[in-house]
């Protein structure tokens, strides 16, 4: 199913004329009413009448996250204040946090890009969306919300935590789809056997889950835990928050709704675009947003845009599922590490289970990297040369993918802290 | 002739010890013999006590990993070179042993050790057609 074919399916030419008409306009906005890109525009020496093609794009500068920092709270809005109807921030816990801002418009954009990436699951007005994410500041909860409300879907705004009676919701109330954080579906997996209770009972079909990078792997274990399809949304505040991106039921990359959202991929260390299919890190300018558009937004999100047309009828150009962020790499030894790498690996072997934190020391001079694993009933032993064993068949796992040397300890059932957000998966003691 | 051990994973991490045997303690179990195994990571703690489906149970819903094993548990005369006896019997028989522990009670005149073989079954052949006396449960936990 398509929420709007007329732009989701559109001819790629003419989607193209599209994006230059929106560029061009965006351009000339933000060159006109935000001191910090006519600075900017300036210093590069490129005025508005010099983009005459897509490629035009790549000559102008890049937006990064400290330059949203140094324009805190309001410092890159593009409309007067009385404008303004909404303002969310990024769930950062250090710092500052990260501003956006949305007129009228952004929210009605806002939940028309939404629709779209819920109708992707197969949501229509006669489903039950339970949204378990976090209402507030934060852009899942509301985001979700108003796609919901756009597509006549009834909204449980049930909001993260409380997982106990998110489960007995989910029974009573027949939810259909279920929108949280991966890594949240598989805490409520637990509770729910622990609780007695067999997913196959409930009515839930399909989800949109994200805020967070996953795995394949991990698709296959929520599909399986929680009987439903599982599909990967991909958002983030400074853009508009959830709604940029999201997986068809072809499950092979995530439609980047690029009539409002112009990607690009770059290396991450000079800044030069890569070309088609390379992997690197995630460029977006908002073609379309008023209250805050922003050119050539650095996500520090590592993926890859995918050739060729998908097989559900969208045009839109897809991108694989995030591999990392720039931030969360992490090197030991001079080898760049994505903690989704190590998860795919636990997520593969038959022995673990998918609760695992990382944990980053340096000894003398040297980098080393613990993995914690949880103990269960599949692999415990009396013995402990199986255990042992156990412990160095991940670790020669691992290291056979990342290329360097780990340790894995293996730890008590429920020992590693459960998060009902965002998982918090390494632990860096490391001082620079 | 088997009886019936359960084992524990335990985190190196102090009182986790304390905590197993004050839950089962709290849940009226006897605990009749233990052992525990160390690395530096971790430990297998391994019990025989007196009812191993409600201690196995307790303790998985204080969410402990448990494991259950069959164990042989030997006679061992209980005189100087007693032991020595014994394990010759299992060593001419090519029998390998994964670990073993000593029982607190006697058994009338005799020790009784916890065996772990890996072939429990072909250990209980060898020995009782040595005459080796191997207790039963029943007999063992009214010991």
């Amino acid at each position: 199913m398509i929420w709007d074919p007329k732009f989701e399916s559109m001819p790629l030419p003419q989607l193209q004329d599209l994006q230059l008409e929106r560029l061009k306009e965006v351009f000339e906005r933000v060159y006109d009413r935000v001191p910090f890109y006519f600075q900017a525009f300036r210093t590069a020496g490129i005025k508005p009448k010099d983009i005459k093609s897509l490629e035009d794009l790549s000559r102008l500068p890049f937006t990064t996250k400290d330059d949203l920092r140094d324009n805190y709270p309001f410092g890159l809005f593009a409309v007067p204040p009385s404008d303004i109807e909404e303002i969310h921030t990024s769930s950062g816990t250090t710092g500052k946090p990260i501003v956006g801002g949305y007129t009228h418009r952004d929210i009605e954009l806002w939940s028309e890009v939404m629709a779209r990436c819920l109708t992707c699951s197969g949501t229509t007005k006669d489903d039950v969306v339970q949204n378990a994410y976090g209402y507030g500041l934060f852009t899942g909860g509301l985001g979700v919300h108003y796609g919901a409300r756009r597509i006549g879907a009834s909204v449980i705004p049930i909001s993260g935590g409380n997982t106990k009676r998110q489960i007995m919701i989910m029974q009573d109330f027949g939810s259909t789809v279920l929108t949280c954080t991966p890594s949240y579906t598989l805490f409520l997996a637990e509770v729910a056997a622990e609780m007695g209770l067999d997913f196959s009972q409930m009515k839930l079909k399909s989800g949109n889950f994200g805020a967070e990078p996953w795995s394949e792997n991990m698709r296959a274990e929520i599909e399986k835990k929680l009987d439903l399809l599982a599909l990967d949304i991909y958002g983030l505040t400074e853009i508009i928050g959830p709604g940029v991106a999201n997986e068809c039921e072809a499950k092979d990359g995530l439609h980047i709704f690029e009539d409002h959202f112009l990607p690009e991929i770059i290396d991450s260390t000079t800044g030069k675009n890569l070309p088609l299919g390379e992997a690197g890190e995630l460029v977006v300018t908002t073609l379309t947003k008023e209250a805050m558009p922003l050119i050539r937004y650095r996500t520090r999100d590592i993926t890859a845009l995918i050739p060729g047309l998908c097989s559900c009828g969208r045009t839109v150009v897809r991108m694989k599922r995030i591999m990392g962020r720039t931030d969360d790499m992490l090197i030991i030894r001079g080898i760049n590490v994505f903690p989704s790498q190590i998860e795919a690996v636990l997520m593969q072997m038959e022995e673990t289970e998918p609760h695992y934190q990382i944990v980053v020391e340096r000894k003398g001079a040297l980098d080393e990297l613990e993995i914690l694993v949880e103990v269960n009933e599949r692999i415990f032993s009396d013995e402990i040369k199986r255990l042992e064993d156990i412990e160095r068949k991940i670790e020669k796992e691992v290291e056979s993918t990342l290329g360097i040397s780990v340790k894995v300890k293996l730890a008590e059932p429920k020992s590693i802290q459960r998060s009902e957000g965002k998982a918090k998966r390494v632990i860096d003691k490391r001082v620079f | 002739m088997k009886v019936k051990q359960i084992s524990i994973f335990l985190e190196n991490k102090a009182g986790r010890l304390a905590e197993v045997t004050n839950i089962l303690g709290k849940a009226g179990i006897n605990i009749r013999a233990l052992s525990l195994a160390d690395t530096t990571d971790f430990g297998i703690l391994r019990l025989i006590v007196n009812d191993i489906e409600k201690a196995a149970k307790t303790l998985k819903d204080h969410g402990f990993t448990v494991g259950e094993t069959e164990v042989l548990a030997v006679e061992v005369p209980d005189r100087p070179g007693g032991l020595g006896e014994i394990l010759k019997i299992i060593q001419d028989a090519g029998l390998n042993v994964e670990y073993m522990y000593a029982f607190v009670e006697r058994s009338s005149d005799n020790a009784v050790i916890i065996f772990r073989f890996d072939n429990v079954d072909e250990a209980t052949r060898v020995l009782l057609g040595k005459g080796v006396t191997i207790l039963n449960g029943g007999t063992l936990y009214s010991l």
